[in-house]
């Protein structure tokens, strides 16, 4: 029921609701993106700063072996993470959707407290967990199930449990909203043609999870590529991805020509995984 | 009403008879498995509240309750001064894409107007970005405008990103309310500014609020954008519990994380009451 702003005052009412909103984007959003667009294409400047002239030497770095691996460390983390988040997430979000209405809704509430937990701090409790005469250490050599304390922080394993601890309940949500909807006389009707139970899962509910599936995976894996914080707190120096290098151009190394350009190339890597995501959500489900 | 009765039963029969063995795949080892699930979601964030009362000064062992470490952090000032900044920052951003959230929720679901695409593009674009990006764009944004970092430009980076995310509550809501409940206004002589302060409006506000919150959550939430864009003296909360995890582990951050846990937990009981408000 949208209506076209007609007369002139509705033209001016229309007119204040979008200037704020407008002006805003435009000069606060719009125009800092086509800044480091631009400096993605300038010269650094020693020690610090910018200038002319333009060229794509900042793209080209990227052939350097030392940042395809950091690409590389940061791909297969998102990767891993969001994997094992799908396998975490999935099983719950069956179970939960199979339970009474009243305690459904405890459930979700238990995975939305998490949800809206400070992420530092949330991340800072995980790192008081994991780290060497944390309480893991202390209850699993306690129990003789170790000998010697695990070191798990500051190492790839490290991030990736920190980055599944941060993303899960993202990848659950959408699960869920997915496998609510699903009807159990499906599931009945597939088990009365003497489907197995293997079956069941193959043929109907998997493929009826799958818009569910996408959007959990989109959910964890962009932030889990761009991730800074957790690499940050729960890896060591050789963990570092995209995000703390990116961060370092505009700290330390003062290179802002290059971290322009790496922030432009993990946008691209987004781009194309959302744009995939709305290809699968719009139904077409034999991707 | 008999066979009302049948229907109502029938499936009843026939679901519990076929069901049996769907429900034993989701059976008990999905119960346990779900249990374990919770375990590592509250394990840290209990083992983490548990031991910000632990007298001792080292975090590994327990030497007895003690409330010394949240006595240390009230009288810590540079944490009350942390506190105050991120209330600053969290409020004004809140107020401010709080109102201009709404108002472009309501030019989006009430009007058709040319370039209404690409706008919604835009409005999307600050969901998606990476934050690292949103931080290192705006940073240099402000260093090109000669603009000091402080609180005016964490201000307008968190109103930047969170315009965006109370449109997407708001938006929600406001295609959930009938616009011709506005038309039948209209139709008994009321004007446009009477019909939605009077009709649209007190509908709306639970999505108002909703949005305003979720605003309110993110800011006080958010590290890597602040970090960019603050300057000396305007320190947010996670900054200074950021700094001091990242030096190593004190008993103090204990104290503050675990208040940090029950304000969250607060806005959480406050979301849901609005949500049920809105139903």
């Amino acid at each position: 029921m949208l209506r076209e702003a007609q007369t002139r005052r509705e033209r001016l009412v229309l007119r204040v609701l979008l200037v704020p909103t407008l002006f805003w984007l435009i000069i606060f959003f719009m125009v800092p993106l086509l800044v480091i667009f631009v400096y993605s294409f300038m010269t650094r400047q020693v020690p610090v700063g910018i200038d002319f002239p333009l060229h794509l030497g900042n793209y080209i770095r990227f052939a350097d072996i030392l940042y395809i691996k950091i690409f590389w460390r940061s791909f297969v983390i998102a990767l891993l993470t969001t994997a094992i988040c799908l396998l975490m997430g999935y099983p719950l979000a069956f179970w939960m959707s199979r339970q009474p209405a009243k305690v459904r809704n405890t459930l979700l509430l238990l995975l939305m407290i998490p949800f809206w937990t400070n992420f530092v701090v949330r991340t800072y409790a995980l790192k008081f967990f994991l780290f060497r005469q944390g309480i893991m250490n202390n209850v699993l050599t306690g129990i003789g199930l170790i000998d010697e304390p695990l070191l798990v922080m500051y190492t790839p394993t490290a991030v990736v449990i920190g980055l599944v601890y941060g993303w899960v309940v993202e990848m659950i949500l959408p699960l869920y909203a997915c496998m609510a909807d699903l009807d159990n006389s499906l599931l009945e009707a597939a088990q009365d043609l003497y489907a197995s139970r293997f079956k069941v899962f193959w043929r109907v509910i998997l493929p009826l999870t799958l818009p569910g599936i996408a959007a959990g995976s989109i959910l964890v894996f962009v932030p889990a590529l761009g991730a800074y914080i957790t690499p940050d707190l729960l890896g060591g120096s050789k963990t570092a991805m995209i995000g703390n290098i990116i961060a370092d151009q505009f700290g330390a190394s003062a290179d802002w020509a290059f971290g322009s350009a790496l922030s432009f190339v993990l946008m691209a890597i987004m781009l194309v995984g959302t744009l995939l995501y709305f290809r699968i959500l719009r139904g077409d489900s034999s991707v | 009403m008999i066979t009302g009765t049948k229907r109502e039963k029938a499936p009843r029969i026939i679901s519990r008879a076929v069901t049996t063995p769907m429900i034993r795949i989701g059976g008990w080892s999905l119960s346990v498995y779900a249990l374990l699930f919770y375990l590592f979601l509250y394990g840290p964030i209990i083992i983490l509240i548990v031991y910000s009362f632990n007298d001792s000064r080292f975090p590994t062992q327990w030497a007895g309750f003690s409330l010394r470490w949240y006595e240390r952090l009230f009288n810590n000032r540079a944490m009350g001064a942390a506190l105050r900044n991120s209330l600053i920052v969290t409020t004004s951003s809140t107020l401010i894409s709080t109102v201009i959230g709404t108002m472009i929720s309501v030019a989006m679901e009430r009007y058709r107007f040319k370039g209404k695409t690409p706008l919604d593009a835009m409005l999307f674009l600050p969901i998606i970005i990476p934050d690292i990006a949103m931080a290192i764009m705006l940073v240099a944004f402000f260093g090109l405008a000669h603009m000091r970092l402080g609180f005016v430009t964490i201000i307008i980076s968190h109103v930047a990103f969170n315009i965006s995310f109370v449109a997407i509550v708001v938006r929600a809501r406001l295609a959930a309310i009938d616009p011709r409940l506005e038309e039948a206004a209209a139709d008994l002589y009321a004007n446009e500014w009477q019909a939605f302060w009077r009709i649209t409006f007190p509908l709306l506000l639970p999505g108002i609020l909703g949005g305003a919150l979720l605003a309110f959550t993110l800011s006080l939430d958010d590290y890597v954008i602040t970090f960019f864009t603050s300057g000396p003296g305007s320190t947010t909360l996670p900054l200074r519990i950021y700094g001091m995890v990242k030096t190593g582990i004190t008993p103090e951050v204990n104290a503050i994380s675990s208040l940090m846990l029950l304000a969250s937990l607060g806005l959480v009981v406050l979301s849901l009451w609005l949500q049920g408000k809105g139903e």
